[in-house]
């Protein structure tokens, strides 16, 4: 009986394992050298290990990267419901003199809207604009703090996605298809690079605004790879990793102490059976106790200048936009590698809790100065040549306005704007993307979601046609079987 | 594409079935089953001896987790341990089988493929009724339903002749899909994509090929075409659901049965008064003309403004007499108000109804005729009372216009949180809010008033909403018959009341009646298109429904009529059709195994892998079909062979030759599903319920688990027995799934999963480690162990018993010892980390002696680390 030859060689092992020392002896024996290797890797190839040993069919192929990565980490600035690229960054002057009238009809055939009806009237921005900097960029006054960076970033004004419904979109952009199910960006690039972070998620999810993102959980999805690349949301309370916080009545001596019996006890039963699972296990819940220790250094951010927590606009003890766009950047500084950031709502329809006139200019408030703070910051520290920001939504909106309680404009999916900080994108001088004199469509360098999806990854240095996972007999990757890098748009 | 055309040699899962005879090895002394004789040949052949069998403990938490998805308990371990008849095996695979928990446990694994949930995904994910149709698979498992007649259920149970309402039920297995509800989705897009889901979940459960490949060009790899993946998609394209609730129909409990028989058997008996009144008075029984009493409700010369000497507030404000009789509130009004206005008489007056006009005025906002900020009121009550102060009751109401869901008729229902007021909402019929508007209240009984005697009339504005009382209003009243203005009989209204009551509590009943989703086809079927690339928008060629024509033909009754559903189903479970019991087979036997003989167990086509045992597939399939479909048959006598036998330790020379256990040397260790890890904790504390099916309950959940999602769900929480409900009855948000189960590898039940993935993270760990749910647990097990007394040897052995349903060895109880004797110390030590600690156990809810209050803690603190050890949730 294997049980009772563990019970002759336990005691003795019991009592070396739970003293300090011989625990991490006992750990290095274990193949779990901390310091050497990253552990999260450790425990992703383990449990990848696991999935083709045990689970079967389905092993992932990572591969390595045909080129140099000029990024090793994203944040990306999530503007959840479709910011209105006509309100913020296209000037459109004819859309203006021709405030009123009726579209083409030309120029709407074929053309799906969620809400229009077919009698909505072109709608003119009533915000000012000016070209900035030596990129020439058009902003307008919603967006002051922008002008700082806008020879810093890389400005696509021509973006295309397929599907001009929240849900859907935004599963699309995360995912590159409009059904739920498949993986997510951020769980591709853990899947197909790990994180060199040790003690927190390598693929972290913030939320600010009003309400949560459409589409839920489905949007930072493991979708069939392993659960282990699904996006962590970090929430903005005492437990921010769910389950983070060790139960009251228990100090760090105590987790420790039982930490250690359950090591033990797993130790044991490993040797019994021989199963390289009990190692992962072992392994994750020291990951656990450390990111216990970790999490509250991270939120906590006593060691934050005054004048860093100004720059973003973060105050003492609120929760917003501004305090997570500081918090990704301690992330990233951290080794994680997918931070995304939601900030809802920027579905501005024209009811009286969604409209141009006065909810734009709020939320509009409310991103630009923490989104340009991020910038900023990430540069003075030198990380933003190896960390992408991508700021945008799901789409843009119709040159049509619609007309309910107040002005505001439909969902549209050609021709609206995103920005790229960092990451090997080329800064300024780049405006890539010509839309028409009214905002209908891109008339040269479209970019594609699925473009945009194999650009970025091409600057983690992983090929999109190549990061393929073979579920239900079909590899299926983040750009569907579509996209192709931009090459223009990278320095 | 001319590469899938050219002639092909039949690809060995495509060809038909035939059932092999078991070999013969000789000196076989291992062999228990045909199957063993299919394993130990290539294991032979190879070199390789099978492991030895498990120990009985190992083998009785084996087949109680498989079959039952629970451990056994103390009492069943000792039974076992201690049955010496040869069949004692046998006996307890027959008890296992027949369970009510087995249909848990292997419904739960058909509900995956299903992709059943209680929501309808995407964005607004609804809820939604399907738990009905969970029941039903449930239920079909325990009756051990043949697989061919299950199937015809789920996908065509509707078209069955005089189909029943379980047969209904069951065809919710494609109800299952999901549906958009977010505005400005086109329906028809959303109805197109569950469609295809259909077709893609019936290939992948059915046929285990990756149809969903051809809905936009033909199959790479096997020979489906674009064009017969539409043929099969047209099988389901008449379903009158359109990305909406669709069909439904109602299951009953019993109890609801009884219960809306006696309603209606009241309503009856109602009805019947009310006929036999209106025989008894044919002069009430037709109602004056409207348009006469409109008329007569209109009439200056029927109201009389009688003497309103006074009228008074609840509050500082002032009612103020006008010059054209109304009275204006002024000052202070309180947001929850009350007005109370004296009607006073100089010589006998008969009241039967009193007429309330509220009026606007420049002093109020937007004029009025309210006080809140848009003019509108919300007039909760109106009371009489006599010169005695005795409440009259007034038995109708009627309005010139009333708000929508504020009728005038909640001004005399007794409810203060009820009220009468008069928004319009986008109806411009009626005129803009600020107008004047009339009501007319009528008393049961004629008020007669005495010379000098006065009543008070009362207007109430509560609190829900406060801040409506009304701004401006002027009271009169009539002494002619309440019928003359439209008001029934007071005592025909009684009858009418009483019927109108029992109405709407049959409708309340048939309201709480489930409706469960089910499919239902259009009378016309749709025309069925090839779509483009897959675009809904792109329509190719016609095609109407009809399977691959490289499998075996459709039988069809007639060719005068389209193919159905039922036929597909038909066809699914034919005779000659090989995929079904191949696919489904290797999907049982990789339930208990871990891995199928298929490792693709979704992709049977050529791009999938080959069986590792071909013939013992052809064997398990045939004798599946030989046995009537029998599901019950198939996993007895798979878990009483001596393969599934064996035991799972990883021996040195198969670490080398064979570590993914291809051959079938050894049995595998399975940590269990989601759902299973909590069931394992609810059945060791001791509080699991037992209860089988119904609605969905509310376990535990942290705070905030809808913070990232747009919906924000009402997570009512459980108390009782359904807060210890198995896993698998936790209702199942599609956005906002109940976390334990994402960590451990639920999927979201977007498409159909054939199989779980399973990972082994830090979240597991925390979440076994601090989730409330299993500190709660670990101190129900704290608090039963406890009043045995102090943690010792003996009972240390029994909580092992009851965690792993073996005794513990000699280090894991010095272990576990030494770690209850440092609890203990450091609890004595610090009283206010034992107070935190039985709180964060809810020792509360166990009801724990004073004197038992450090051996409750300890004991908990070893329940946490029971849950916490790799061993618990694992399937040896």
């Amino acid at each position: 009986m294997r049980n009772s030859l563990a019970a002759q060689r336990l005691p003795a092992e019991v009592e070396r394992m739970v003293s300090g020392e011989n625990r991490r002896q006992w750990l290095r024996s274990a193949g779990l050298g901390i310091g050497t290797i990253a552990l999260s890797q450790l425990l992703q190839e383990s449990s990848r290990g696991s999935e083709s040993s045990r689970v079967e069919g389905a092993p992932g192929r990572v591969v390595p990267p045909p080129f140099p990565a000029k990024a090793k980490s994203v944040i990306f600035l999530f503007m959840a419901g479709g910011p209105s690229q006509l309100e913020l960054f296209q000037d459109k002057p004819t859309l203006r003199r021709l405030n009123g009238e009726a579209p083409p009809a030309s120029a709407l055939e074929g053309k799906r809207f969620a809400f229009l009806k077919g009698n909505e009237t072109l709608l003119g921005s009533r915000r000012t604009f000016r070209a900035y900097g030596e990129c020439g960029q058009t902003l307008s006054d919603l967006l002051p703090a922008h002008q700082r960076i806008v020879d810093k970033v890389c400005w696509l004004n021509g973006m295309q996605t397929n599907v001009f419904n929240h849900g859907p979109a935004k599963i699309f952009v995360n995912t590159g298809s409009p059904q739920p199910g498949r993986p997510s960006f951020g769980a591709w690039t853990t899947y197909g690079l790990g994180s060199e972070a040790n003690d927190l998620p390598g693929f972290v999810v913030l939320q600010s605004g009003p309400r949560g993102p459409r589409g839920g959980s489905s949007l930072w999805s493991s979708g069939f790879l392993p659960t282990t690349h699904q996006g962590v949301p970090l929430r903005d309370s005492a437990d921010p990793i769910l389950h983070l916080t060790s139960p009251s009545g228990r100090n760090r001596d105590d987790e420790r102490r039982y930490i250690d019996a359950v090591a033990a006890l797993n130790q044991a039963h490993g040797e019994a059976t021989r199963d390289p699972e009990i190692e992962t296990r072992i392994a994750a819940y020291e990951m656990a106790f450390r990111m216990q220790a970790r999490a509250p250094e991270l939120m906590g951010m006593t060691d934050e200048t005054q004048s860093t927590l100004d720059a973003y606009g973060v105050k003492a003890g609120q929760p917003s936009f501004a305090r997570n766009c500081l918090l990704a950047r301690r992330l990233v500084e951290r080794g994680v590698r997918f931070v995304q950031l939601y900030h809802t709502n920027w579905d501005h329809h024209g009811g009286s809790t969604e409209n141009l006139e006065k909810h734009l200019p709020e939320v509009s408030a409310q991103v630009d100065q923490p989104s340009v703070a991020l910038i900023e910051d990430l540069e003075r520290r030198g990380l933003l040549d190896e960390t992408l920001v991508i700021w945008g939504g799901e789409f843009g909106r119709t040159p049509m306005g619609e007309v309910r309680e107040n002005t505001g404009r439909d969902h549209h999916v050609d021709g609206y704007t995103m920005w790229v900080a960092g990451g090997g994108f080329k800064p300024g001088s780049m405006r890539w993307g010509v839309t028409d004199d009214l905002g209908l469509g891109t008339v040269d360098q479209a970019v594609h979601v699925h473009d945009l999806q194999a650009t970025l990854l091409h600057q983690l240095g992983i090929d999109h046609e190549q990061l393929t996972y073979r579920f239900q007999g079909r590899d299926f990757r983040l750009t569907d079987i579509h996209g192709s890098v931009v090459r223009r748009v990278l320095a | 594409m001319d590469r899938a055309r050219r002639s092909y040699e039949p690809h060995w899962a495509f060809r038909p079935l035939r059932k092999p005879t078991p070999p013969t090895v000789p000196g076989d002394s291992w062999s228990q089953r045909p199957i063993d004789r299919f394993v130990t040949e290539p294991l032979r052949a190879r070199g390789l001896a099978p492991s030895p069998r498990a120990s009985r403990e190992t083998l009785l938490r084996r087949l109680s987790l498989d079959l039952r998805g629970l451990p056994p308990d103390s009492e069943e371990l000792g039974r076992f341990l201690a049955d010496p008849r040869p069949d004692a095996e046998a006996r307890l695979v027959d008890r296992l089988l027949s369970s009510p928990h087995f249909g848990e446990r292997w419904g739960r694994h058909w509900l995956d493929q299903a992709r059943y949930a209680d929501s309808h995904g995407y964005t607004v994910d609804g809820e939604r009724t399907m738990w009905p149709y969970r029941d039903w698979v449930m239920q079909a498992i325990n009756d051990d339903m043949p697989f061919d007649q299950f199937t015809i259920e789920q996908l065509a149970g509707d078209m069955l002749p005089d189909a029943s309402v379980t047969e209904r039920v069951a065809t919710g297995f494609h109800r299952n899909t999901l549906i958009n509800q977010e505005g400005g989705s086109d329906p028809e897009q959303f109805r197109v994509e569950a469609v295809v889901d259909r077709v893609n979940t019936t290939g992948s459960v059915w046929l285990g090929l990756t149809v969903g490949c051809a809905q936009c060009h033909n199959h790479k790899y096997d020979p489906l075409t674009q064009r017969e993946f539409y043929q099969l998609y047209a099988f389901f394209n008449s379903g009158t659901d359109v990305n909406n609730g669709g069909a439904t129909v109602a299951v009953p409990t019993i109890q609801q049965s009884e219960q809306l028989l006696i309603a209606e058997q009241r309503l009856a008996a109602a009805t019947q008064l009310l006929e036999q009144f209106d025989r008894d008075h044919p002069e009430l029984v037709e109602p004056l003309s409207s348009d006469t009493t409109t008329a007569t409700r209109g009439a200056t010369e029927t109201w009389s403004q009688i003497e309103q000497p006074s009228a008074e507030t609840n509050s500082s404000a002032m009612l103020v007499r006008q010059e054209d009789g109304a009275w204006l509130a002024t000052g202070n009004v309180a947001p929850s108000d009350a007005y109370r206005i004296q009607l006073r008489t100089d010589s006998p007056t008969t009241i039967t109804s009193i007429r309330l006009e509220t009026l606007t005025d420049p002093s109020l906002p937007q004029q009025g005729p309210g006080r809140a900020g848009n003019g509108n009121f919300v007039l909760c009550e109106l009371n009489l009372r006599d010169g005695r102060g005795t409440s009259r009751r007034i038995s109708g109401a009627i309005a010139e216009h009333s708000q929508d869901k504020y009728p005038v008729a909640d001004a005399i229902d007794g409810d203060i949180k009820t009220g009468w007021a008069i928004n319009v909402g986008g109806n411009s019929q009626v005129g803009p809010l600020n107008s004047n508007r009339t009501a007319w209240f009528a008393l049961e009984t004629p008020l007669e008033l005495s010379e000098g005697e006065t009543a008070e009339l009362e207007l109430v504005f509560g609190d829900q909403p406060a801040g409506y009382p009304v701004g401006k209003f002027r009271v009169s009243v009539t002494s002619l018959d309440a019928r003359e203005l439209g008001f029934d009989s007071s005592a025909r209204r009684a009858l009418v009341s009483d019927v109108e009551a029992f109405k709407q509590q049959r409708e309340q009943l048939s309201r709480a009646i489930p409706r469960s989703m089910v499919m239902a086809d259009l009378p016309n079927p749709r025309e069925s298109f090839v779509l483009l690339r897959g675009d809904f928008l792109r329509r190719g060629d016609p095609v109407v429904p009809a399977t691959p024509a490289w499998l075996p033909a459709l039988p069809q009754e007639s060719d005068e009529r389209l193919a159905t559903r039922l036929d597909l189903a038909k066809w699914l479970v034919a005779d000659e059709q090989p995929l079904t019991p191949r696919v489904t087979v290797n999907r049982m036997w990789m339930r208990l195994f871990g891995r199928g003989l298929v490792e693709t167990e979704n992709d049977f086509g050529a791009q999938g892998s080959t069986p590792t045992h071909p013939r013992l597939l052809e064997f398990l399939a045939a004798d599946f079909i030989e046995r009537d479909w029998s599901r019950k048959n198939l996993v007895r006598s798979v878990v009483l062979s001596a393969t599934y036998q064996q035991d799972s330790y990883l021996r040195d020379d198969l670490a080398e030759l064979d570590p993914n256990n291809l051959t079938l040397a050894r049995q595998s260790r399975v940590r269990v599903e989601g759902e299973v890890v909590r069931d394992l904790a609810l059945a060791s504390s001791g509080v699991l319920s037992r209860q089988l099916g119904g609605p969905s309950v509310h376990p535990p959940q942290p705070a905030g688990v809808f913070a990232f999602t747009q919906r924000a769900g009402s997570w009512p929480e459980s108390q009782g027995a359904a807060r210890y409900r198995r896993g698998m009855y936790t209702f199942f948000y599609r956005s906002a799934p109940y976390p334990l189960l994402t960590t451990f590898d639920a999927p979201k039940f977007e498409t159909t999963c054939t199989r779980r993935v399973r990972s082994n993270t830090p979240l597991q760990s925390l979440t076994l480690s601090n989730d409330a749910v299993f500190l709660e647990l670990a101190g129900a097990w704290g608090a039963r162990l406890a009043r045995g007394g102090s943690p010792d040897r003996s009972s240390i052995e029994s909580m092992f018993r009851e965690g792993f349903s073996r005794s513990p060895n000699e280090g894991e109880v010095a272990l576990l010892l030494d770690f209850a004797a440092a609890e203990r110390e450091r609890f004595e030590s610090d009283s206010a980390a034992l107070d935190q600690w039985l709180g964060s156990v809810a020792a509360n809810r166990w009801n724990v002696a004073d004197s038992k209050r450090l051996d409750v803690a300890v004991w908990s603190s070893l329940a946490r680390i029971v849950f916490n050890l790799d061993e618990f949730i694992t399937r040896e």
